[in-house]
């Protein structure tokens, strides 16, 4: 069996090294744009609000999966061709942008008023109350919601199998269906568990940081 | 000498505040005295520039300024709020020099020293490197104080400083207050209770509720 493992097991790392890349990059990306995005959520600027609100409810009312499909095999009818690694990235960078953006929105609104106004006699421009008051406090209120969304990405990202890309979920399908064994399902099963508790590790770091105030 | 002109603020169609006039002299604690729901905060969110008026002028020693516009490096008013909104991400210290550094540009040694000053001042000492959640009302109304103070307002604004402190530190309130007046700070309060405004005011303003 040792032997089996080992020989199956560089197939399922170059596979968890692809979910690893969609997973890291999500990340990267949609963090920040979905914060830039929650300020306009709640901005005064109410055709963008609108705009905004639109694009969260195409993103989180249809499934990733059919965002996926729809990126990497519709887009080209209309003469837009992805690679599939990029329409991977494009539509789960869409997708978590969307979420991230609503829990961000969230943060943002429970942070009282009164701070802003605070900031605001002490002539703290809007940028500065935003980046030295507001956001501190938005990430320290919104920083359980997005280690729900990072945990669920990990698992999310196995949807890129769909469309033909060799993570580690593929890796485990094809090994168990070539040598009809359950064998590489139960090791794709411990990887994304030890990547999800690892996640769940850093995250409770993170938590424990910020948690210097209160 | 502050003086405010005809203020008139309206919310919609109701009128809060009809064309007040009042003049607050150098150097003197002005309090602003009335029943629940008569504009007294208001009143003060009016001249912190925290609204905008309907009509009216602000004037600084007979210099028209606009409280809810104000020039970057003139800080004529600052604010002690109800709740002190103080930022519970900062420490004592960063709470005081955020302003001062950020928008004066002041040298961080310097800020830093000018706070140590204020908050031996104000029995503060040693409190510098806490967070907000580690001080009783009391000492967040202080910091509040010297957060304000730091940025060298000429006037400072008091909104109900006595509602959430409880007799004992009534009194205290009222000390720093009259210690700050003999610094020549001229301070204009707000506040529902009126043994506290007859204790510490040079003049009183009596605003009612508009029929």
């Amino acid at each position: 069996m040792i032997q089996y493992i080992e020989q199956i097991l560089p197939a399922l790392l170059s596979g968890t090294k692809m979910t690893l890349s969609i997973f890291f990059w999500t990340l990267i990306c949609s963090i920040p744009l979905g914060a830039v995005l929650a300020l306009g959520l709640v901005s005064k600027f109410k055709p963008l609000v609108w705009l905004l609100n639109l694009y969260d409810w195409l993103m989180r009312g249809t499934p990733l999966l059919l965002q996926l499909i729809f990126v990497f095999y519709g887009l080209p009818v209309i003469g837009i061709i992805f690679e599939r690694y990029d329409a991977a990235l494009f539509a789960f960078i869409l997708n978590y942008t969307a979420y991230f953006a609503e829990i961000f929105r969230g943060g943002f609104q429970s942070v009282p008023r009164g701070q802003f106004e605070s900031a605001r006699v002490l002539r703290l421009s809007y940028g500065q109350t935003i980046r030295k008051i507001i956001i501190p406090q938005v990430f320290k209120i919104v920083l359980p919601s997005i280690g729900n969304e990072v945990i669920n990405l990990v698992k999310d990202s196995s949807l890129v199998y769909v469309i033909g890309l060799g993570d580690l979920l593929r890796a485990g399908n094809v090994a168990t269906a070539r040598d009809v064994t359950l064998l590489p399902l139960v090791l794709v099963g411990i990887i994304y568990l030890a990547l999800t508790a690892i996640c769940t590790i850093v995250l409770k770091v993170i938590e424990k940081r910020s948690s210097v105030w209160r | 000498m502050l003086e405010i002109r005809n203020l008139t603020k309206k919310f919609g169609s109701k009128t809060v505040i009809n064309n007040l006039s009042m003049t607050v002299n150098d150097n003197e604690i002005m309090a602003i005295v009335g029943p629940s729901g008569a504009g007294k905060t208001t009143l003060l969110r009016c001249i912190t520039g925290l609204e905008r008026v309907n009509s009216g002028a602000f004037y600084w020693d007979g210099k028209q300024f606009d409280p809810a516009n104000p020039d970057k490096g003139d800080t004529i008013i600052g604010v002690v709020f109800q709740d002190y909104q103080l930022f519970p991400n900062l420490t004592v210290m960063g709470n005081i020099t955020l302003a001062p550094t950020m928008v004066k540009k002041e040298s961080k040694s310097q800020v830093t020293e000018n706070a140590m000053t204020l908050l031996k001042r104000l029995g503060l000492e040693g409190k510098e490197t806490l967070y907000p959640y580690q001080l009783s009302g009391g000492q967040k109304q202080r910091v509040a104080i010297v957060r304000a103070l730091a940025m060298n307002p000429k006037i400072l604004c008091y909104d109900e400083p006595t509602s959430a402190l409880d007799p004992a530190l009534r009194d205290e309130v009222a000390q720093i207050i009259l210690d700050l007046k003999k610094q020549e700070m001229t301070q204009i309060v707000v506040t529902h209770d009126m043994e506290f405004a007859k204790h510490v005011a040079d003049d009183i303003k009596r605003v009612e509720q508009i029929q």
